[in-house]
C-alpha cells in the first residue's frame, strides 16, 4: 500500500464517499475550481461538477445556514470554513441552530453535516491563521469535535464523520497536512468518531494528546523512553466530544499518572474537562497530580514568537519525566 | 389597478483619464501640481514597495504577504481627500495607502515578518492596523464615525476600504444599513479586483455592480474607473464632502485589477488566463498617471528617474533598518491580554520567562 500525506488522505475519502452516496456534496470559499487553499477538495469538481462541489460566495454564516437546510432535507453537505479563524461568522448558526434543531424538534429535524476547517500553529502564517479553538466548539451540546491526527485516521474518520447523524466540527492540523505520510487501510478500518486511539500500551504513565501535538509528543516519549526504559499508554483522543471516558479513566486506573498535552491556551481548554474526568473517576488511583502541557493564555502571536510559545517538545518531555519522578 | 412605478435607480460609472492619460478636461478635478506629484509618488512608492516585498518572500525573509500591484489608484488617491485627523480603515490589501497615512515601511515588514509590533503607526492615531477577518472593520467605521459627531468633531469622516469578496459578508451589508440608518460620515470604498482568492466576481454576485448595492441602504453609490487616479480622487473627494457636511455615507465601488497572486501562498494560474491578466496591463494606473502627468507639463523622464532613484533609496533603507534589528522582548505577548495587571496572566509570563533563561542555559534557542 502506497503512503500518503493526511491532504491526499482526506482527498481521497471525499472523492470515494462522493463517488458512493450522492447525497453528499461539498461546499465552501475556493474549494472548487482551486480545488480548497490546501487543496483537501483537489480534483472533486472536475469530477463532479458544480451541483455537487460549489464555489461559494465569501458569507460563513450562509454557508452554514444553507448546509442546514439541505441538511434538514436530507442531503449530507460537507462544508469547508477556509480557515478556523473565519469560522466565528457561523457560529451562531452551529450554536442557535445545527446543534439544536434534533433537541427543537424532538427528533422530527435533524442536522447531519460536516464542518471541516484546517486549525492549528507551527506554519508561519498571517494573524488569524494559527488558533487552536475546538474548546468553543466543544462546549456547545449538539456537536461533535472531531481531530484527526495523522493521514492514517484523518480519511476514515471524515468518512465517519460525514456518515454521522449529527453535526460535526472537524478540525484538521494543518501543520501535518503534508509534513508525513503513512499507509491508509480503507478494509481495516477501526477508528469511529467517540472513540480514542491507544496508539501503545503501556503501564507507568497515560499521555493524552491530539491533532499536531499528538506528534511532538510521541518525539518527547521516545525521548524520555530512551533514557529511563518506561512504558507509556500514549492515547490519541481523536474525538473531543463526546468524549471516550471509558478508554481516559480505565488507563488512567492502569498507571496512576497522567499528562495532557493541548496544543490551545491553558485556561478552560479540553485538557481542563480531561483532568476533571480523572478527577470524577479515577482520583483514587493517582500517583501523581495531572499535568497539562499547553498555551499561554495570550492572544496566539505571530510567528516571530510563536514557537516560544506553543508547548514543545522539551515541554512534554519535562512534564512526563517529573510526573513519573513525582 | 396597474402596477405602478415608485421609484427610478441607475448607478452612474466614472472615468476621467483615458488609457493614454488624456484627460476630460470637463471632469477634471481641482488638483495642485504638488498634490498631483504627491500622489504619483505615492504610487510609485507603493509599485516599487511592494515589488521589493514579493521579492523578500520569494528569499525567505518575509512570510506570507498579499500582493497589491495594479490598485496603487484605488488606494492611494482616496488618501488624498483625507485629513489626518480622519480616519482611515482598512483591510490587508492597500500598502500605498497605508504609507501616505504615516505608516513606515520598516513596520509593514516587520508585521509580515510576524511581529506584531509593525502593526503600530507611530505618525497616525487614526490609522486602524490591518484587518484580515473581510468586512469585520466596516461596523468599527460606523462606530468611529458616530463616534466623532458624538464628540462634536463636526469634521470628521471615515474611510474604509475592503474587497469585493467581503461584499458578500453579513458585516458588510449591516454596516452599509447602520451607517445609512444613524447618517454616520463613512466612505466605503470597495477595491474590486475582480477576484476573491479564486472566486470571480460572477461568483461572488448576481449584481451587475457592486455600486448599486448602495440602492438598497438609500445612500449614494457610484462606480469609477478604479485605474484612473482622478476618477477615484474624484468620487471620493465628493462623498468626502457630503459627508462632512453631515449628508450621510456613500458607496464607491473602485473597478481594478489584481494583476499578481492573492498571497504568495496562492497560485493564480489554477484559475484565470494569461490573456485576462494581460489585457489589463494595458490599464496600468502608474502608466496613465504618468502619461497624463507629461501631457500637463509637470513631469519628464529625468524626474522619473530621480523619482525611482529615491523610492529605491528608502526602500533600501526600511529593509536594512528592518533586517538590523534587535528582536523585540519575547514576554511583550503577555503585556497586552488585558489592560490590568491579573495574576494568572502575570503568574504565567513567569514560567515563560524561567522555560526561556533556562533554555538559554542550556543553549537552545
Ligand atoms: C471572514 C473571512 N472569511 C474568509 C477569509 C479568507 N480569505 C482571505 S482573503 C479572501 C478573499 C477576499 O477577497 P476580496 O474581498 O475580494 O479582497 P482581495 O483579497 O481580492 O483584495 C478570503 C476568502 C477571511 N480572511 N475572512
Amino acid at each position: 500500500m502506497a503512503k500518503i500525506n493526511m491532504v491526499t488522505s482526506l482527498n481521497t475519502a471525499l472523492h470515494d464517499i462522493m463517488a458512493s452516496d450522492d447525497t453528499v456534496l461539498v461546499m465552501g470559499e475556493d474549494v472548487g475550481v482551486n480545488g480548497g487553499v490546501f487543496r483537501v477538495t483537489d480534483g472533486l469538481y472536475e469530477k463532479f461538477g458544480r451541483k455537487r462541489v460549489l464555489d461559494t460566495p465569501i458569507a460563513e454564516s450562509a454557508i452554514l445556514g444553507a448546509a442546514i437546510g439541505m441538511a434538514m432535507a436530507g442531503l449530507k453537505p460537507v462544508v469547508e470554513m477556509q480557515f478556523s479563524g473565519f469560522s466565528y461568522l457561523m457560529m451562531h448558526q452551529l450554536e442557535g441552530n445545527a446543534s439544536r434543531m434534533r433537541t427543537r424538534s424532538r427528533g422530527q429535524f435533524t442536522v447531519p453535516l460536516v464542518v471541516r476547517m484546517p486549525y492549528g500553529g507551527g506554519v508561519r502564517a498571517l494573524e488569524h491563521h494559527s488558533e487552536s479553538k475546538e474548546v468553543y466548539w466543544a462546549h456547545t451540546p449538539g456537536v461533535k469535535v472531531v481531530i484527526p491526527s495523522s493521514p492514517a485516521n484523518a480519511g476514515p474518520l471524515l468518512t465517519a464523520a460525514i456518515q454521522d447523524p449529527d453535526p460535526v466540527v472537524f478540525m484538521e492540523p494543518k501543520r501535518s497536512y503534508r509534513s508525513f505520510k503513512e499507509t491508509v487501510d480503507k478494509e481495516k478500518n477501526t477508528f469511529a468518531i467517540g472513540k480514542a486511539h491507544v496508539k501503545e500500551t503501556g503501564k507507568d504513565i497515560t499521555i493524552i494528546s491530539w491533532g499536531a501535538m499528538m506528534r511532538d509528543t510521541i518525539k518527547a516519549v521516545e525521548a524520555v523512553k530512551s533514557k529511563t526504559g518506561f512504558q507509556p499508554e500514549i492515547i490519541d483522543l481523536l474525538t473531543i466530544s463526546p468524549m471516550d471516558v471509558d478508554t481516559i479513566v480505565a488507563s488512567v486506573k492502569k498507571t496512576g499518572r497522567c499528562v495532557v498535552v493541548q496544543e490551545a491556551q491553558q485556561s478552560f481548554g479540553p485538557a481542563s474537562e480531561i483532568i476533571a474526568v480523572i478527577n470524577d473517576q479515577a482520583l483514587m488511583y493517582l500517583e501523581a497530580p495531572v499535568r497539562r502541557v499547553t498555551m499561554y493564555d495570550v492572544v496566539m502571536p505571530l510567528f516571530a514568537r510563536e514557537q516560544l510559545y506553543m508547548p514543545k517538545v522539551s515541554d512534554i518531555d519535562q512534564a512526563i519525566t517529573e510526573t513519573l519522578n513525582f | 389597478m396597474p402596477l405602478k412605478t415608485i421609484d427610478d435607480f441607475s448607478i452612474k460609472q466614472l472615468h476621467i483619464l483615458d488609457e493614454n492619460g488624456k484627460v476630460d478636461p470637463d471632469l477634471e478635478p481641482d488638483l495642485s501640481e504638488d498634490d498631483l506629484k504627491k500622489l504619483f509618488q505615492a504610487m510609485t512608492l507603493s509599485r516599487m514597495a511592494d515589488a521589493r516585498m514579493l521579492n523578500l518572500q520569494r528569499q525567505g525573509r518575509l512570510g506570507t504577504i498579499p500582493v497589491n500591484k495594479g490598485q496603487e489608484a484605488a488606494f492611494c488617491a482616496p488618501i488624498l481627500a483625507l485629513k489626518e485627523t480622519d480616519w482611515f480603515v482598512g483591510s490587508y490589501r492597500e500598502l500605498g495607502a497605508r504609507l501616505m497615512r504615516g505608516e513606515t515601511l520598516e513596520n509593514s515588514l516587520l508585521l509580515f515578518n510576524g511581529w506584531e509590533e509593525g502593526s503600530v503607526n507611530e505618525n497616525n492615531d487614526r490609522t486602524l492596523p490591518i484587518s484580515i477577518v473581510l468586512a469585520s472593520q466596516l461596523p468599527h467605521a460606523v462606530g468611529l464615525a458616530y463616534a466623532s459627531r458624538y464628540k462634536e468633531e463636526k469634521d470628521t469622516v471615515v474611510l474604509a476600504m475592503f474587497g469585493d469578496g467581503a461584499t458578500s459578508e453579513g458585516d458588510f451589508h449591516e454596516a452599509l444599513n447602520f451607517a445609512a440608518v444613524l447618517n454616520a460620515p463613512v466612505i466605503f470604498l470597495c477595491q474590486n479586483n475582480q477576484y476573491a482568492i479564486s472566486t470571480p466576481l460572477k461568483i461572488q454576485t448576481k449584481s451587475r455592480t457592486i455600486a448599486q448595492k448602495a440602492i438598497a441602504y438609500g445612500i449614494p453609490g457610484i462606480q469609477v474607473d478604479g485605474n484612473d487616479a482622478l476618477s477615484v480622487y474624484q468620487a471620493v473627494k465628493e462623498a468626502v464632502d457630503r459627508a462632512r457636511a453631515d449628508e450621510g455615507p456613500t458607496l464607491i465601488e473602485a473597478v481594478t485589477f489584481r494583476m499578481l497572486m492573492h498571497t504568495t501562498a496562492d497560485d493564480p494560474t489554477r484559475y484565470r488566463s494569461d490573456d485576462e491578466v494581460t489585457a489589463w496591463e494595458a490599464k496600468d494606473p502608474l502608466v496613465r498617471f504618468k502619461a497624463y502627468l507629461m501631457k500637463k507639463g509637470i513631469w519628464d523622464e529625468d524626474l522619473q528617474k530621480q523619482l525611482e532613484k529615491d523610492c529605491k533609496a528608502q526602500i533600501d533603507a526600511a529593509v536594512q533598518a528592518f533586517e538590523s534589528r534587535e528582536p523585540f522582548a519575547p514576554d511583550v505577548p503577555f503585556d497586552h491580554v488585558f489592560g490590568t495587571k491579573e495574576d494568572v496572566i502575570e503568574a504565567q509570563r513567569a514560567r515563560f520567562l524561567a522555560r526561556l533563561g533556562k533554555e538559554k542555559e542550556h543553549g537552545q534557542n
